[in-house]
């Protein structure tokens, strides 16, 4: 599970040593997050954001329990127990502002990780299942997040939980019928309040539980570095315990002001005005967002507008479902055995395109259905699936990559003394 | 064989994706383009400058009785405030007696204690400010078929709320002889504009039509008791402030609790660069990464 040069858990203390026959918990925690675990001693700072994934999730799971303590999920009193959180439950105000703005920057923190894969090919062999795990974890983080924002019972949760239950009902012949059994009714009312706060409370655990399988996975081959070369030999690590226990404190330490920014300054300016009225099924808001984290998927499902052999609507659910399921397929249409973009002068040109296309995506999500916003959606739509399905798969075919470090420790240093031989080859190559 | 079929799925999610984009485009250029009077004559609120603004923005406590007076003279003769109790009041600089002189002005439902039927009696503190409409039904039937919104989040509830219920409350006009900024009349730009009777003009609102009347009609509506001066516009600043604490009465705490986290935050992540540092000072070469 880990390379062989690895520290080795001794305790000296005679408890610990108790402990360790007993429930070699702390063994674990040495081996996984401590200094047993070497990783790559070249990560840059776009590495920090699985740690802080993790911590995000922490502090939902808890913010989140001691909100539910408060909290009443019946869509006649829903509103009104926010809003006695906020006002006179103590420091409730804290609790519901931090809940709110940390899942904004949760998704914040997983888009990062994910285009910190995309650039440096993580996804690739043999580090298949950490990404299919990965996106898996997305998915339910979408989920949770999306029943999560219907909770508060303002215009936007009631709206927003009835345009995406909507989308269920695209789906020819069950469409209907499907989506009234996930409604219990006709529209979200109280039966659908109440199991989606009963699936919002479950589903962090789900995710926690997957966590802990994408960390498994991930400590197999270890995490991927900036050169994309494999760890060859011990000067290519250092123990994860200081080493990034160090940076990823200093990168917790940025996070967490970003956050305490918003959460203390500005709480309200990631959210919608709107979601301050109170549910009214009589009464359609102007614009129908989602929160700002599902503005790209919310970009591609509003800009299928042509009816072409199937209506324009269920081409949009189809889109938007593609455009983060085909994630799964992403280690096997990328067959180039290069996995940092550092040295795929071709494939970087198109990563950073898909940068300037997915923010493009974020803005137009949230922009109002009318031209010319829709335009722009089609053609970056287009781009989306362009760059994935086929972009990647051609150009992982004809392009050439430039020479690779020997190792990490050539990358650092400068020179690896072991590199003699091993140079000349992939000059060679 | 994945990558040709993902080729052939990709090529069809795009091709659709760019025929929409056809049809749109063709649309926009062919279609003649309507602007409309709600595009061209609405008008974001104006800034106006609040003690609670910034980082280190505090309540004026004067300015929010003031605020309040309005609120319980003009506003509530059609809008509650149902979140908000009278005992929060006390936030507005008000002695423990004065919160319970004031609640006592306000009539709330009781139950009679001799007979058990449904009656108003006195605020107290721990009330929350009474509905003034049983229903949404008596709402609609006292004011025109509009339904006055509750204020208790009104601030929070609007793009840029504060100065949103100012700007609404001064930004009245007549749309016969209304001009803009740029000193193009509506009128003129928009013949065929009218205000339908019982509704009223204002640049500020989303269609420019509301059923609201101009509730702060004349300079003086209010008496304040601390002596400023009560114009139309002084009256606005003061309400719109009130319904911003109304809306978020812990923002003075919510600001000074955030000024200790960061500090704090600060510190603490200096003090975790410079470990960062020296723990990997013998890892890093002399001449920067080889990222």
């Amino acid at each position: 599970m880990s390379f062989p040069w690895a520290n080795h858990y001794e305790p000296q203390n005679p408890l610990m040593k108790w402990v360790d026959e007993k429930l070699p918990l702390p063994r674990l925690v040495y081996n996984a997050v401590g200094a047993g675990y070497p990783v790559p001693r070249n990560l840059n700072y776009m590495y920090n954001f699985g740690v802080l994934a993790g911590f995000c999730l922490v502090l939902q799971i808890v913010t989140g329990v001691i909100l539910a303590m408060h909290y009443a999920p019946n869509a006649l009193v829903a509103f009104g127990s926010t809003e006695h959180t906020m006002r006179n439950v103590n420091w409730g105000w804290m609790l519901r502002y931090m809940h709110a703005n940390g899942a904004s920057f949760f998704f914040l923190v997983l888009y990062l990780h994910i285009f910190r894969g995309f650039y440096y090919g993580s996804y690739k062999a043999p580090r298949e299942m950490i990404w299919l795990l990965g996106v898996v974890i997305f998915l339910l983080c979408m989920a949770t997040a999306f029943m999560g924002y219907v909770l508060p019972w303002g215009q936007m949760s009631f709206w927003g939980a009835k345009v995406i239950t909507g989308l269920f009902g695209a789906i020819p012949l069950v469409g209907e019928p499907l989506q009234i059994w996930l409604l219990g009714g006709y529209a979200p009312d109280n039966a659908a309040l109440n199991r989606f706060f009963s699936l919002h409370f479950l589903l962090p655990f789900v995710i926690a539980g997957v966590v802990i399988l994408h960390i498994w996975a991930l400590h197999i081959p270890g995490s991927t570095n900036p050169t994309g070369v494999e760890v060859k030999k011990e000067s290519d690590t250092v123990p994860f315990h200081p080493y990034y226990t160090a940076k990823d404190g200093f990168g917790l330490g940025v996070f967490l002001i970003l956050y305490c920014l918003f959460v203390f300054f500005m709480p309200n300016a990631l959210g919608h005005p709107d979601n301050y009225i109170e549910a009214n099924p009589l009464s359609t808001p102007a614009l129908i967002v989602p929160e700002w984290y599902f503005y790209p998927f919310y970009a591609i499902l509003r800009a299928f507008t042509f009816d072409f052999i199937l209506t324009a609507q269920l081409w949009g659910v189809l889109a938007m479902f593609s455009a983060i399921l085909m994630w799964f397929f992403l280690p096997w249409l990328d067959r180039s055995p290069v996995r940092s973009a550092s040295y795929r002068p071709l494939y970087r040109i198109f990563f950073w395109v898909l940068m300037v296309d997915m923010a493009a995506l974020f803005y137009l999500g949230g922009a109002h259905a009318e031209e010319p916003y829709i335009m722009f959606s089609q053609l970056a739509t287009a781009y989306y699936f362009l760059h994935f399905l086929v972009i990647v798969p051609i150009v992982s075919s004809i392009e050439r990559p430039k020479p690779l470090p020997y190792s990490i420790t050539e990358a650092v240093l400068g020179k690896d003394d072991d590199a003699q031989l091993g140079a000349t080859v992939a000059a060679k190559a | 064989m994945i990558r040709l079929f993902a080729i052939l799925i990709g090529l069809v999610f795009s091709g659709v994706a760019l025929l929409s984009f056809g049809v749109g485009a063709y649309t926009f250029a062919t279609e003649e383009h309507e602007a409309t009077a709600e595009h061209e004559f609405h008008l974001a609120p104006k800034d106006v400058a609040y003690s609670f603004d910034g980082p280190f923005g505090k309540w004026d406590k004067v300015q929010l009785q003031r605020g309040y007076k309005v609120y319980k003279e003009v506003c509530a003769a059609c809008h509650s405030l149902k979140f908000v109790s009278f005992r929060d009041l006390a936030d507005l600089g008000y002695s423990e007696a004065q919160v319970k002189a004031l609640a006592a002005e306000w009539q709330v439902p009781g139950i009679d204690p001799d007979t058990g039927e449904a009656t108003l009696r006195p605020g107290l503190p721990t009330d929350r400010f009474p509905l003034v409409y049983p229903n949404d039904v008596a709402a609609r039937a006292a004011n025109n078929n509009a339904i006055p919104p509750d204020l208790s989040l009104m601030t929070k509830a609007r793009h840029d709320g504060t100065n949103y219920v100012h700007s609404l409350l001064v930004g009245y006009a007549d749309p016969a002889t209304y001009k803009n900024a740029e000193g193009k009349s509506l009128a003129q730009e928009f013949p065929e504009f009218s205000t339908p009777p019982g509704l009223n003009f204002n640049p500020y609102f989303a269609n420019l039509n509301l059923a609201m009347a101009a509730p702060l009609a004349a300079d003086g509506q209010v008496t304040y008791d601390d002596g400023t001066t009560a114009t139309v516009d002084q009256m606005a600043t003061d309400v719109a402030a009130f319904l911003t604490w109304t809306a978020e009465p812990k923002m003075q705490q919510r600001k000074q609790t955030g000024l200790w986290f960061i500090l704090f935050l600060v510190i603490a992540t200096t003090l975790a660069y410079f470990s960062y540092r020296n723990i990997w000072s013998g890892k890093k070469p002399k001449k920067g990464s080889g990222e």
